[in-house]
């Protein structure tokens, strides 16, 4: 929150404005950007070489937080995913037949490298995706090379991974991911394909795909084989091609639940092995022995972190009626101490949303919660002129027939419900297609087993949230995907099993 | 001989089995069932679709207890079944022989290879939680633990040549680890899926857990693709061209899809490829600290 805040919030009840003499008013301290160089134009990456589109056309890539042109990348066509495939082809048999000890050590070599080059490559992300540099510096990039690290270290130990005593690769693995943590889902998706044997074509999104030429720059100095990393960039009709194409074996998407069920009926009565990750509108459930303070992190943790556009964020909050008014409070006051702005600013907890699309989205739906009789509020808050903004907003009075507490909005959006029992706060937390994440907030262990081992969710935090692992599994139940990413569950989705 | 050639037999009305009872079809259908060559052998019932949305009613209902069992309570209940088959052999053997056109040696090997299937699968309920699931060692202060979980209502669509070993190969490693299963049976050889209702009805295991219907595969798989209380589906007895479209129809809730695989061979060792595929990872992070 910019702590020299004039502008009176249009949002009812504002909370008090921050004085600008308390010990949250920070100086501005912004990450410098001249650590990156970011080329006027970018190609596809295919078969070790950057190329251009093969029909010419290219679409510009823009800092959300700015609306500033970054760069202009390839919109790729069938014919440029057919090249990238035939590379990949081409490059798997070699790549393959390498003993699992080499392939280990290229991958241990791009992790190596990613952790030399992460100071630009989080700027770089920071400035494509909109998020705080906070984040990427110290969320993002660290988790990308453990990844690389963690799937290293299983090339040349997967007859011990439980998948049989020779458990084989699948092929040419086309991989679809989205805008909210690009480089850290790229490497969720290409550490395992790699390490077990496999060669990718990989997608990133429209609006975020920087990063991923950056990685096929690691590539080149990694000396990987050529054709083993093809990256294209282009929008979804690109995606939509590479899962449909038939030289593909694996499909791997991140992304909404309807653009999934799009691709299950896709590779429907085709080989391919699918894997999905997709959206979920997890519960955040606080008892009434939960410490407020803690749980009040762990909640703004939940569905402030990256602006909220986390598929296993924690969108609902269902809080035991007896401490309601405690935590909300508590919560109200912490919101006025979030800083929005500027996310290369080091200070800043919140930032950009990732494009004027996702931002009308979560217009549209916020504005469906008022008009559905949910009670509004946001912190008072002086957004920026340029770029996507949306203050963090939190909704009381919500039911469950609303749309905010059914719907993912992907957005710095609460949704506060209440619950009386902990039979009620399992109810309404199972009371979803969606089952990706939920957290539980109470000081009783007994409680935390036993609720835990009742909520249909694939990830469970227990007093805290948003915490990730290479080694540990990560992935969802019902309409949130199916298939883990992550640990030794994740070579599965990559291996003939 | 003699004797029992002057008594006449007493015949077994086949019928459905959903949420632990015997009904016949809500439709008032049944079907011919033939032998191997054209003699008849029973009236099946035909189920309709809303014997179908029934079962998965029922097979819902009995998620909740089935899934909370102990792991040691559903290995003792599966191996009960084994235990309760064993004392049927000669009729099942019969029926199989009968259905499938084998001899009675033949058919004998394949239902004592059912009952010592059920028998391997007993066994892997109180296991599979420690070769599936695990502590995961997270860099940072935290207990993280993976377990498997039963993924909920299964449609199971059981082969369709092998009409016993074959539906217990697809049945047992379903309902094992906690999943409740609607099983539709073969379509032209129902009549051993009908029998072993009776055998799962006296062995302890809840009503609802195993739904069994008899029936056109086309008609009662179709509903059960597409219901939104289904979680995942078995596609074994389904051909290529049913598969493709059941497989398009579960997509619209993501059901967990197992396609069907071109030359099954019912009797190799069974590994655990049939019960994988119908668990979920569920991983829960516990801080430590003081």
């Amino acid at each position: 929150m910019a702590s020299d805040t004039t502008q009176p919030h249009p949002h009812p009840h504002p909370a008090p404005e921050p004085d600008p003499f308390s010990p949250f008013a920070y100086a501005p301290a912004p990450e410098s950007r001249a650590i990156v160089d970011i080329a006027p134009s970018y190609g596809h990456f295919i078969d070790g070489e950057f190329r251009e589109a093969s029909d010419g056309r290219v679409f510009k890539t823009i800092a959300p937080a700015s609306e500033e042109v970054l760069s202009e990348v390839a919109q790729a066509s069938t014919e440029d995913v057919d090249a990238a495939v035939r590379a990949a082809r081409k490059a798997f048999t070699g790549w393959a037949a390498l003993p699992g000890s080499e392939r280990a050590k290229y991958l241990f070599r791009i992790a190596r490298i990613i952790q030399e080059r992460s100071r630009e490559l989080a700027v770089l992300e920071t400035l494509d995706n909109g998020k705080p540099i906070r984040e990427t510096r110290d969320a993002d990039l660290p988790l990308v090379a453990a990844h690389f690290f963690y799937y290293a270290g299983w090339a040349d130990k997967l007859p011990y991974a439980g998948y049989g005593a020779d458990p084989r690769p699948l092929g040419v693995a086309g991989q679809v991911i989205p805008w909210n943590f690009p480089l850290m889902m790229l490497a969720w998706k290409i550490a395992p394909a790699l390490a077990t044997g496999n060669t990718v074509v990989l997608k990133p999104a429209e609006t975020t795909p920087l990063s991923a030429l950056f990685f096929a720059d690691i590539c080149r100095q990694a000396g990987l084989p050529k054709g083993v990393v093809n990256i294209i960039t282009g929008d979804g009709s690109s995606g939509a091609a590479l899962v449909e194409h038939e030289g593909v074996d694996k499909v791997a998407f991140t992304g909404s639940t309807a653009v999934g069920k799009m691709i299950a009926r896709t590779v429907a009565g085709t080989r391919k092995k699918l894997t999905l990750e997709l959206g979920g509108k997890g519960a955040n459930i606080v008892f009434d022995d939960a410490p407020v303070d803690q749980a009040v992190e762990g909640i703004v943790n939940g569905i402030y972190f990256n602006q909220g556009q986390v598929c296993c964020a924690g969108s609902r909050l269902l809080v035991q009626e007896s401490v309601q008014e405690e935590v909300l409070d508590a919560l109200k006051r912490r919101l006025t101490t979030l800083r929005v702005g500027d996310p290369l600013d080091k200070n800043t907890d919140v930032g950009a949303i990732n494009s004027a699309a996702q931002l009308a989205r979560i217009t549209e739906l916020t504005e469906a919660g008022e008009a559905e009789g949910a009670e509004r509020w946001s912190p008072s808050c002086e957004l920026p002129t340029a770029g996507y903004w949306f203050a963090p907003t939190v909704f009381t009075n919500v039911t469950q027939a609303h749309r905010i507490a059914r719907e993912e909005i992907f957005g710095p959006v609460l949704s506060v419900l209440s619950f009386r029992t902990p039979d009620e706060a399992v109810a309404k937390a199972n009371n979803t297609p969606y089952g990706l994440s939920a957290g539980i907030w109470t000081e009783k262990g007994s409680r935390i087993l036993q609720v835990a081992q009742q909520l249909r969710a694939g990830v469970v935090w227990s007093n805290t949230f948003n915490k990730f692992d290479p080694t540990s599994p990560f992935g969802g139940y019902q309409e949130s995907g199916f298939g883990r990413e992550g640990g030794r569950h994740g070579l599965e989705a990559y291996l003939d099993v | 001989m003699s004797d029992s050639a002057a008594r006449l037999s007493v015949m077994k009305t086949y019928k459905l089995y959903v949420g632990g009872k015997f009904p016949r079809s809500e439709s008032g259908r049944v079907y011919e069932v033939t032998g191997s060559k054209e003699k008849w052998l029973a009236n099946a019932p035909l189920a309709s679709r809303k014997d179908a949305r029934d079962a998965v009613v029922a097979a819902r209902k009995a998620f909740g207890g089935w899934s909370g069992a102990t792991a040691y309570n559903r290995g003792q209940i599966l191996y009960r079944i084994a235990e309760m088959l064993e004392g049927r052999r000669d009729q099942f053997a019969a029926e199989v022989a009968a259905s499938e056109g084998l001899s009675r040696s033949k058919s004998a090997a394949q239902v004592d290879a059912a009952v010592d299937r059920w028998v391997w699968y007993a066994g892997w309920s109180d296991k599979v939680a420690q070769i599936a699931g695990g502590a995961n060692p997270v860099a940072g202060p935290f207990f993280n633990l993976s377990s498997p979980e039963p993924t909920g209502v299964v449609a199971v669509l059981a082969p369709q040549e092998s009409s016993f070993l074959g539906l217990v190969s697809v049945l047992a490693p379903v309902i094992v680890m906690g999943n409740t299963a609607v099983l539709v049976a073969s379509e032209d050889r129902p009549l051993p899926a009908l029998s072993l209702a009776e055998v799962l009805a006296t062995s302890d295991l809840p009503g609802g857990v195993v739904n069994v219907l008899s029936g056109r595969t086309a008609e009662i798989a179709a509903p059960l693709a597409a219901h939104q209380d289904v979680n995942a589906i078995d596609l074994a007895g389904a051909g290529e061209a049913l598969a493709k479209e059941l497989e398009i129809a579960a997509a619209d809730n993501l059901k967990r899809t197992l396609r069907p695989s071109s030359a099954p061979d019912w009797a190799a060792d069974p590994g655990t490829g049939r019960l994988m595929p119908f668990l979920e990872t569920k991983t829960v992070w516990h801080p430590m600290g003081m």
